[in-house]
């Protein structure tokens, strides 16, 4: 038997829109601007603003959730499900985070920033995780997508972070790295995706104009700390503001533009009357 | 151990949607919902093509990444297999939607017609019955299946205890019994015919078996 192909059915999941994309937002920005503001306070530089800011972002995030669930009144019963449910484990981390954040920046600790920015990590490895059990959509359960979002997440506080405050030259580069980083890491998870063989669509959409404009963005932001780190402090504010805006928007694609589903898929067509089984590659 | 399971063969499914509508009536499920669909599936390459019809819906698996995700336990799964959702504990979320590889859950948040602003008769009976907000999905016809086993009856023998698509179906392409009793012709069926179930890489061994050809006689 000879294979051939099947039509293909994957469809746009239309439950989750910019509320849920702000959830990965927010939390992915606040996170990396709570664990920027731990660096650049164990460092001796930077204020204690920016972890405040960064929790509001989360706080922001999670609020957004909380406007789309069909059931607000009920957002409680989140915790029920910790033995397996990631989105529990990312609602019982928020609470830590923001109360050791909240009393960080009240007593002025630097260790107490240090562990929300460790307890904001662990919420942001339970939202990568939301994503990668998203079994229905590739472009989400894709092995990858947990370093994308971590980067991500890590990329957008810090560029937050360069545009905030007057950052050390030695901040100005490492978010430059970072930047290279995260940019490698989204090559390497389109490259998964082609090789996966992810929806068209979905390939279409993340290769498309709008995700070639968020990369050139993100390139143009990464020049610009290049420049900025040579003591040009607008150039690292803008190259701050293009990192963090570059995510978001890649964010905003990745979750509303880009979800489509497998679809259905058959490995073989039924014999009938005369025509033969045919094996037609699906699995 | 009870497991019950659903049967389609596909050399029989003519794609009529009578499972389809019988679900719709029986469940009153609003338009855009169908909990038990016939997908209309070309393949192959000109000229060698066929048209394939695949029912499908709610595969109640063995190992439901639904029920994973869910971070309420809204979804559960009973002793007999079968994958449930206690719509007073669900939140709403869509989470267990994205989860889902055969597409099977729906969410919706209002009341809708198939004709406009004005119900149908049978509309008018089931339409405030409908979960609005919270996921939703086939229930293998739960209620018929219980019911009817208190009564004494087996589901997929007895037509009072069996799913209403199974029940509608006009050409026998859909069955439904207990995997685990030899007595209920499934096994048969399976042994007797080559079979497939749909995305099984995902892991989550599927209550769905898809029929195609005639086991090769030994």
């Amino acid at each position: 038997m000879s294979v051939m192909k099947q039509m293909a059915t994957a469809r746009r999941q239309n439950y989750w829109d910019l509320r849920a994309a702000g959830n990965f937002i927010g939390g992915g920005t606040g996170v990396g601007l709570i664990v920027a503001a731990a660096v650049a306070l164990m460092m001796g530089e930077g204020s204690y603003m920016p972890l405040l800011i960064g929790m509001a972002s989360l706080s922001l995030g999670l609020s957004l959730v909380w406007l789309e669930i069909g059931k607000p009144w009920r957002a409680l019963n989140v915790f029920f499900h910790p033995q397996t449910s990631w989105m529990t484990r990312e609602g019982i981390l928020a609470g830590p985070v923001l109360i050791v954040g909240g009393l960080a920046f009240w007593f002025h600790s630097v260790l107490l920033t240090v562990l929300a920015a460790a307890l904001g990590l662990g919420f942001l490895y339970c939202q990568a995780r939301i994503l990668k059990a998203s079994r229905a959509i590739p472009a989400w359960s894709n092995k990858t997508i947990v370093p994308l979002i971590l980067f991500a997440g890590l990329t957008e506080g810090m560029g937050l972070f360069l545009a905030l405050s007057e950052p050390s030259q030695a901040f100005v580069l490492a978010g430059l790295a970072l930047g290279v980083l995260f940019e490698a890491v989204h090559q390497g998870y389109l490259f998964s995706l082609k090789k996966r063989k992810a929806p068209a669509a979905s390939l279409e959409c993340l290769t498309g104009p709008m995700a070639s404009g968020v990369v050139l963005a993100r390139i143009s932001g990464l020049a610009l700390l290049a420049v900025g780190s040579s003591g040009y402090p607008t150039a690292v504010i803008a190259g701050g503001v293009l990192l963090m805006v570059s995510g978001w928007t890649f964010k905003g694609l990745l979750v509303t533009r880009a979800a489509y589903t497998r679809g259905a898929a058959i490995p073989f067509t039924p014999t009938r009357g005369r025509s033969q089984a045919k094996a037609v590659g699906g699995f | 151990m009870t497991r019950y399971v659903m049967v389609a063969d596909l050399r029989r499914c003519v794609g009529c949607q009578t499972c389809t509508a019988a679900c719709k009536e029986t469940n009153g499920t609003p338009p855009g919902v169908q909990w038990r669909k016939v997908l209309d599936i070309e393949a192959g390459q000109f000229p060698d093509v066929s048209r394939v019809f695949v029912p499908s819906g709610c595969q109640h698996c063995s190992n439901p990444p639904c029920m994973e995700v869910c971070p309420s336990t809204a979804t559960g799964q009973r002793d007999d297999g079968l994958v449930t959702i206690d719509y007073d504990l669900c939140i709403g979320c869509a989470y267990c939607i994205m989860a889902c590889p055969y597409e099977a859950r729906y969410k919706v948040d209002e009341t809708a017609f198939a004709y406009g602003g004005t119900p149908t008769e049978s509309e008018k009976l089931k339409a405030k019955e409908f979960p609005i907000d919270v996921a939703t999905k086939c229930t293998f016809c739960i209620d018929r299946i219980d019911a009817g086993i208190a009564k004494g009856l087996v589901p997929g023998k007895d037509p009072e205890a069996t799913p209403i698509c199974v029940q509608g179906c006009i050409s026998g392409a859909l069955r439904f019994g207990d995997i685990e009793d030899p007595a209920s012709g499934i096994t048969e069926l399976l042994e007797e015919n080559k079979w497939f179930r749909m995305h099984e890489y995902e892991g989550t061994e599927p209550g769905f078996y898809y029929l195609w050809d005639k086991e090769a006689p030994l």
